[in-house]
Order: C-alpha cells, then sequence, then structure tokens
C-alpha cells in the first residue's frame, strides 16, 4: 500500500462508524464505543504510520504526499479530489490524531459507561447521579463525525473538501454543543454557535468562489506552490478597498477563521458551547474545530501574504489579520480573568490562544502559528479533560452528600464553578498534577512547557520584525493568561475545600485519568522539537527540527531570528509573575467570600464578568433588529400586510364577483333555464299520462291504428 | 280449381271477426279467443299461399305448426292469468281491469 493510499483512508473508518453506531450499533453501548474508539485507533495508527513516512522524506515541503482523482467534469476540465500531506497537514494530521483518540478514551469514563441507568435520567438532560448517558451511543456517533471530517480537512488536497470538512464539523458542533438539548441554554448555544460559525462561512465561501473564478483551480499545491499564480493575484486589482486580488481573496477566507476560531468580533459562540458535554469542549477547542479555523489560515499563508517580502511592511490583509490576531489575544484574557466557571475560563483562553496563532500569522511568523497551534492542541485537551474530570469529582462528591435531597432533583451547588471547589489537590491527584502541568503549559512556564517553546517563538518573532503593538499585546496577554491560569489551578486545587461536594469530590475512572495522562506527556514535551537553535544553553541540544520541517514550505524567510534577550525575558517575566500574582491572590479564599478582584478592580470587574458585555451588545444590535425585521417588518408589515393583505384582496373580490355572478347569471339564466327544462318535462308528461287508460282494449286499437298508419304509409310510398 | 283469392277472403274475413272480438268483447276470455282467430286466418294465408305459389318447399306448413305452438303456449299462460285475475278481483272484464292508468 502506498502513503497515499493510506492517507485517503485516514478519515474513513470514523466515518463509517458513524453510520454503523447510527443504524444499528446504538442499541449496543459496549458495541457504540468499542467500535468509535477502534476506528479512532485505526485512524491514530494510520496518522501516525503517515506521519513517522513524511518526517522521514528528505524536501516534504518540495515533495508532498499527494494524490488525486478526476471527481467532477466542469465543462472544459476536471475538479480533482485528492489529498495531500505536507508538512503542515503532517504536524496537524499527528495532533489531531493523539487528541482526538485521548478524548474518544476519556468519553467513555466521562458518560459513567458501566454504571446502571437512572430511571430518573432522560435522553437530552444530563445525567445527574453518576448513571450512564442516556445518548451514550449518539454521543460516540457524533464525535466519530467530527473527528472523520477534521482528518478529512486535515489531509485535503483542495479547499473544496477542507470547505466540506469544515462544514461537517460545523453540524458537529452544533449536534454536540446541544447534545443536552432539554437544556434550554444548551439549545440557545447550540444555535448561536451554529449560526455566528456561519457568518464567516458565508465570507469563506465567497473567498472560494473568488478564488476559483480567479485561477481556476481550487487545489492548494497549483495556487500556492506556484509562484506565478500568486504573484498575478497579487498584482490584479480586485476594486475593492483598493485590495488586491490576493489581499481580497486572504480576507475572505480570512474571515471564515475568525467565525471557525471564535476571533473577535465572532468570538462569542465559543464560550456558550461550553453547554455541550466536556469531552465536545475538548474536541471543539483543542483537537478540532478552532485548529481548523488558524489551519485554513496557515495553509493560505502563501496566499495571504502575497505581495509581502520577509522585512517589509505589513500587506493591509496581513494587518487586519495581525490586529484581529493580537485584540483577540489580548480581550480574550482580559475577559478569561473574571470568569467563575471553570470551562468558560478554558474557553476565553482558548480564544486567546488562537488569537496568538493568528497574530503570528499575520506578521508573517508561520512556523510560530503552526508550532503554537501545534502544542496549544495538547495543552488545551489536557486542561478541558482535566476540566471535565474536576466537573466530574465535583458532581460524584455532589451526589455522595447530598444524599436526602435525591428527590428534589437539581444542583445545590454548581459543579462548574470554582468558587465551590478548593482543595481538590488531595482528592483528586492525577487531576491535579496533569491540569497543573497543562495549565503550565498554557501560562508558559519557563523551559519545562510546551506553551514555553511555542509562545516565545511568537513573541521572539513580534520583537524581532518590529511589530511593538503586535508584541505589546501578546505580552500583556501573556501575563494575564498566566494570571487566570494560577487563578484557576488555586481555587480549584489549592487552599482548603469550600463545600462539601468539594470534599467529597475524587478521581473520575482509569478510562479518564489515562489521556490525562497521555496528554499531559505532550503538553511539556511537544515543545523540545521547537527550541530555538541559538537559545542559550539549551538550544542545539535538540535540534530545532519543527522549523526545519515547516520553513522549508515557506518561499522564502526559511532564517532563524537571531536570538534576542528582550523578548524571552518578557516572556518568562510575564509568565512567572502572572502565576506568582495569581497564586498569591487567590491562595486562600475563604468559603463564601467575593473574588478578591472584585473590590481591586471595581466597575472593571463588572465589565469584565460580562464580557464587556458583547453578548447584550450583539443582542441589541443584530439579534434583537434582526426579530424586530423579522417579527415586526416582514411578518407583520410585509408578510401579513403586503403578501396577505394582497392575497386577502384577491380573495374578497374573488368572492364578490362570484356572489354577482351568482346572483344575476347563475340563478338568474343557468337555474332558470335548467328549472324550465324540468318543468316543460313535467308539463308534457303530465298532459301525456291521459294515454295510459289502463284498457288493454284501448291500447289494442291504438296499436291497429298505428300499424293501419304505417301499413298505409308503405303502400302510399311504394314507387 | 278454388281459386287462391277466395281463401284469401275467406281468411281476412275471419282476421277481422277476431280482430273486432278482441277489441269489442269485454270479457277477456272471449278477447283471447279472438286473438286465436286472428292468429288462425293468418294460418290459412300461410298454408294457401304455400299450396298456390311455392308447394315445393316445406315452409308454409312449418310456418303454420309454429304458429300452432305458440298460440297453444298463449292460450295456456293467457288463461292461466285470467284465472288468477278472476281470483283476485272476481272479474273478467277487460275494461274493469284498470289498475295500471294514470
Amino acid at each position: 500500500m502506498t502513503t497515499e493510499l493510506w492517507i485517503a483512508l485516514l478519515p474513513l473508518p470514523p466515518l463509517v462508524v458513524f453510520f454503523a453506531i447510527l443504524l444499528g450499533a446504538h442499541r449496543n453501548n459496549r458495541l457504540s464505543h468499542r467500535l468509535a474508539v477502534g476506528a479512532m485507533g485505526i485512524s491514530w495508527a494510520l496518522a501516525m504510520a503517515v506521519f513517522v513516512r513524511a518526517v522521514g522524506v528528505a524536501d516534504l515541503a518540495h515533495a508532498p504526499f499527494a494524490a488525486s482523482f478526476n471527481w467532477l467534469p466542469t465543462g472544459a476540465g476536471w475538479l480533482r479530489m485528492g489529498v495531500l500531506v505536507d508538512p503542515l497537514s503532517a504536524l496537524a494530521l499527528f495532533f489531531v490524531a493523539w487528541t482526538c483518540l485521548g478524548i474518544f478514551i476519556y468519553s467513555i469514563g466521562y458518560h459513567n459507561f458501566g454504571q446502571p441507568r437512572d430511571p430518573h435520567d432522560q435522553p437530552g438532560l444530563p445525567p445527574h447521579h453518576g448513571g450512564v448517558e442516556p445518548m451514550y451511543a449518539r454521543f460516540f456517533a457524533f464525535i466519530s463525525l467530527f473527528a472523520a471530517a477534521m482528518l478529512a480537512l486535515v489531509v485535503s488536497d483542495n479547499l473544496l473538501l477542507l470547505f466540506i470538512g469544515w462544514e461537517i464539523m460545523g453540524l458537529c458542533s452544533y449536534l454536540l454543543i446541544g447534545f443536552w438539548y432539554g437544556k434550554p441554554s444548551a439549545r440557545e448555544a447550540m444555535v448561536k454557535a451554529f449560526l455566528t460559525t456561519r457568518i464567516g462561512d458565508v465570507f469563506m465561501l465567497l473567498g472560494i468562489v473568488a478564488l476559483y473564478s480567479a485561477t481556476g483551480t481550487l487545489n492548494f499545491r497549483e495556487i500556492l506552490a506556484n509562484e506565478q499564480v500568486l504573484a498575478a493575484l497579487a498584482a490584479a486589482p480586485s476594486g475593492v478597498l483598493g485590495l488586491s486580488l490576493a489581499g481580497l481573496i486572504g480576507l475572505l477566507l480570512f474571515f471564515g477563521t475568525v467565525g471557525k476560531s471564535a476571533q473577535w468580533p465572532l468570538h462569542v459562540w465559543l464560550p456558550d458551547a461550553m453547554e455541550g458535554p466536556t469531552p465536545v469542549s475538548a474536541m471543539i477547542h483543542a483537537a478540532t474545530m478552532v485548529s481548523a479555523g488558524v489551519y485554513l489560515v496557515l495553509r493560505f499563508f502563501p496566499l495571504i501574504t502575497a505581495g509581502w517580502h520577509e522585512g517589509a511592511a505589513l500587506t493591509p490583509t496581513m494587518t487586519v489579520v495581525a490586529a484581529i490576531g493580537a485584540f483577540t489575544a489580548l480581550f480574550a484574557a482580559t475577559i478569561a480573568v473574571a470568569q467563575n466557571d471553570i470551562k468558560r475560563v478554558l474557553a476565553y483562553s482558548t480564544i486567546s490562544q488562537l488569537g496568538y496563532m493568528i497574530a503570528a500569522a499575520g506578521i508573517g511568523a508561520y512556523v510560530a502559528a503552526a508550532f503554537h497551534l501545534f502544542t496549544h492542541a495538547f495543552f488545551k485537551a489536557l486542561l478541558f479533560l482535566g476540566s471535565g474530570s474536576v466537573i466530574h469529582g465535583m458532581e460524584a462528591g455532589e451526589a455522595a452528600t447530598s444524599k436526602g435531597d435525591h428527590a428534589a432533583g437539581g444542583h445545590a451547588i454548581d459543579p462548574q464553578n470554582m468558587f465551590s471547589m478548593g482543595g481538590l489537590r488531595k482528592r483528586m491527584p492525577v487531576t491535579f498534577w496533569t491540569f497543573l502541568i497543562g495549565g503550565f503549559a498554557l501560562s508558559g512556564f519557563p523551559l519545562l512547557t510546551a506553551g514555553f517553546w511555542s509562545k516565545d517563538e511568537i513573541l521572539a518573532d513580534a520583537f524581532g520584525h518590529g511589530h511593538m503593538l503586535v508584541f505589546g499585546a501578546l505580552a500583556a496577554a501573556a501575563l494575564l493568561t498566566a494570571f487566570y491560569t494560577m487563578r484557576q489551578i488555586s481555587l480549584t486545587f489549592l487552599g482548603s475545600p469550600r463545600t462539601p461536594a468539594a470534599e467529597h469530590a475524587h478521581e473520575p475512572a482509569w478510562s479518564m485519568r489515562i489521556p490525562l495522562i497521555g496528554l499531559a506527556v505532550f503538553a511539556i514535551a511537544a515543545g523540545w522539537i521547537g527550541i530555538p537553535e541559538h537559545f542559550p544553553a539549551l538550544g542545539g541540544i535538540i535540534p530545532n527540527w519543527v522549523h526545519g520541517f515547516l520553513g522549508a514550505s515557506l518561499a522564502e524567510g526559511g532564517a532563524e531570528l537571531a536570538f534576542s534577550a528582550t523578548p524571552l525575558l518578557v516572556s518568562v517575566a510575564a509568565a512567572l509573575g502572572g502565576l506568582t500574582l495569581g497564586w498569591w491572590v487567590y491562595r486562600r479564599v475563604a468559603a463564601g467570600s467575593p473574588d478578591p478582584l472584585e473590590r481591586a478592580l471595581g466597575p472593571v470587574h463588572r465589565i469584565l464578568k460580562n464580557k464587556y458585555y458583547f453578548d447584550e451588545f450583539y443582542q441589541d444590535v443584530f439579534v434583537r433588529p434582526a426579530y424586530w425585521l423579522a417579527e415586526t417588518v416582514v411578518a407583520g408589515w410585509i408578510d401579513r400586510g403586503i403578501i396577505d393583505g394582497t392575497l386577502h384582496a384577491i380573495g374578497g373580490l374573488s368572492l364578490r364577483v362570484g356572489a354577482f355572478l351568482r346572483k344575476w347569471f347563475d340563478l338568474l339564466v343557468i337555474n332558470a333555464i335548467g328549472d324550465q327544462v324540468g318543468n316543460l318535462v313535467k308539463w308534457g308528461g303530465s298532459v301525456l299520462r291521459f294515454v295510459q287508460t289502463g284498457r288493454v282494449q284501448q291500447y289494442l286499437v291504438v296499436g291497429l291504428v298505428f300499424v293501419g298508419l304505417v301499413f298505409t304509409g308503405l303502400l302510399l310510398l311504394r314507387p | 280449381m278454388i281459386p287462391l283469392s277466395w281463401y284469401l277472403v275467406l281468411a281476412a274475413a275471419i282476421f277481422c271477426v277476431g280482430l273486432y272480438g278482441a277489441l269489442a268483447r269485454r270479457n277477456a276470455v272471449a278477447i283471447l279467443m279472438g286473438i286465436e282467430l286472428m292468429l288462425n286466418a293468418v294460418n290459412i294465408n300461410l298454408i294457401a299461399f304455400w299450396r298456390y305459389l311455392n308447394p315445393g318447399s316445406m315452409g308454409g306448413q312449418v310456418f303454420a305448426i309454429i304458429v300452432f305452438a305458440v298460440a297453444a303456449s298463449e292460450a295456456a299462460v293467457g288463461l292461466a292469468l285470467i284465472i288468477s285475475i278472476y281470483r283476485r278481483r272476481s272479474t273478467v272484464a277487460a275494461d274493469e281491469l284498470n289498475l295500471l292508468k294514470w
């Protein structure tokens, strides 16, 4: 079997399993999860095999694994479908396969497999007291489809297949965010996520169309690896805002990313997406969906940066990308500081970290962005799974302490609120240590963690190329990241338990702990493959493999930056300072006491807690006018007023015409004729009936007369 | 040899007698008898024409025999009807049997 065939087969097992579970296997929970995990295992094995082979190729960037076939005749030519694994896809394949596999295994424990079903639990609502999830099999079907779509997106060699995977993920996120559709908040979140990402998708589709009409192909290599096409696109004016065609298309595609990767101003769906089960959050925030957005930007990096040269001023498109990325990174980090829901903090940190990657891509730091995408996937999946583990433990503790209130139903405390936790360090050591590793990686704890190396590279790139605004925003975001991460860790795991539930929390099943440990390994080790050559003391011990591997696919600028102490010191100071500050502020928060920040920041805290009122703002500016437009203008005026009015007028007119015709034509003419015919027949009958005398002999006489007449006639008529 | 016209005259006379009886008599039995007379007048015609015009074929005789058979059945059915009517209405006068009028 060739590597290309392996690549093509890679997304199929989860897809097949999706249908298998939906069509039959869903009756059996054990069979369903075995199928799903087994299929993901096959995909994982194929992905690893492909990755190993890809690493073994000397010049993968210029001789990638690629194969395609004619798929759709398009007039003169063919639309080709195919697979492509170049350095970027190989790297993406690696983290997608690992995180997905971890999440699949984790889901078994998360949904309480092996427990009896609680008779109080209903499909569409989370199980309350540790019973197995009522829609267990369905969950595995959905995440299988999700994984299949992401794998297809990663191995795709053209924008169309990428878009198909992209949209399937949109559907899956909708289905999974609203997995517990019995909760009104989950229903709202699923619609919000779907509609918000849809806005970006519309722009992206426009970009795809524009790209196809400009180049006649959607194949990545034909566009992105072709200097002439890129140069032509960069030179052609688009007629919009003075952008070049390449700039416009890049911007349109980037808007797709803004929706998918939850960048400002379309970031609002992602925190609400926390309504889904926690493995879904991990799936969306680490392994697949939001990564897909960054992957798209990196994939189209040559197009977005077309016309730009290393060291030159940024093109307008790049400026927009960098500005949105940097702004989002800082903006989301400030919100995360004031959130109390353990998953929401992570959601905003995801937005913030995605902002880092986007900003890095915007300033032309391709390798740094891809590297951060790679490491972030691991430690963010780890953090989400860890938070799921914490929530699980809290729910178990809650169930253990409030046995008496079972009948009442509902939670006395919110198991996701960090202020009801505390001291979980001793109750859940595995979760604590892995969460600590993930959190430190997220904060960029120096030297040890993966997050440090990738984040440092972005900061170094921003500083080295003189993008001081971006550098400043990202450095501030790094400080906040470290602060809110430590806040989260302190509130959750350190100190003493603040509620009885936290006292009785315990470690979840092994199937949930194993993925945590596996991902924790990556959260540390994933950074070692990208240690800069010029780094003091450590540089060069392990070759900077990422840079060589990814940088080769760039047309120019593969050279590494010279080492500069300023960004490194800033990065270390931000990470350590933030962590220390976070620990110091939250080291002992008593039960029931307010957030110490509340007093320190005053009204600012309220703004942050309410996420800058973006939800309210969108509600007032977009949602409510949309409803008003729909209900008052369209439904009320246009539909009921104009359209219904016209119809009613036509109907009324018809009724009048009908009534008129009935009165003056039907009744008068038609009915009269009909009646007169009837009357005539009746009268004729009443006259003629006297012939019927009932006397046989009279009939005989009549017969005789007629025979006589006929006979006479015949005789007379004879010639 | 008696000419054909004599037979025809005889037959016509009998037919007229029968016709008169069928039309003018009140008694249903008499009407039936008038009908029989007319049939037999026709028979005389048939036989006479056969004998004078085409004696070689059997047609006239066969026709006459068929008419006998029909007349006999008609008389049987007719008399049965008359008896049935008499039992119900105690009369056989044709002009009193006028239920089927307007």
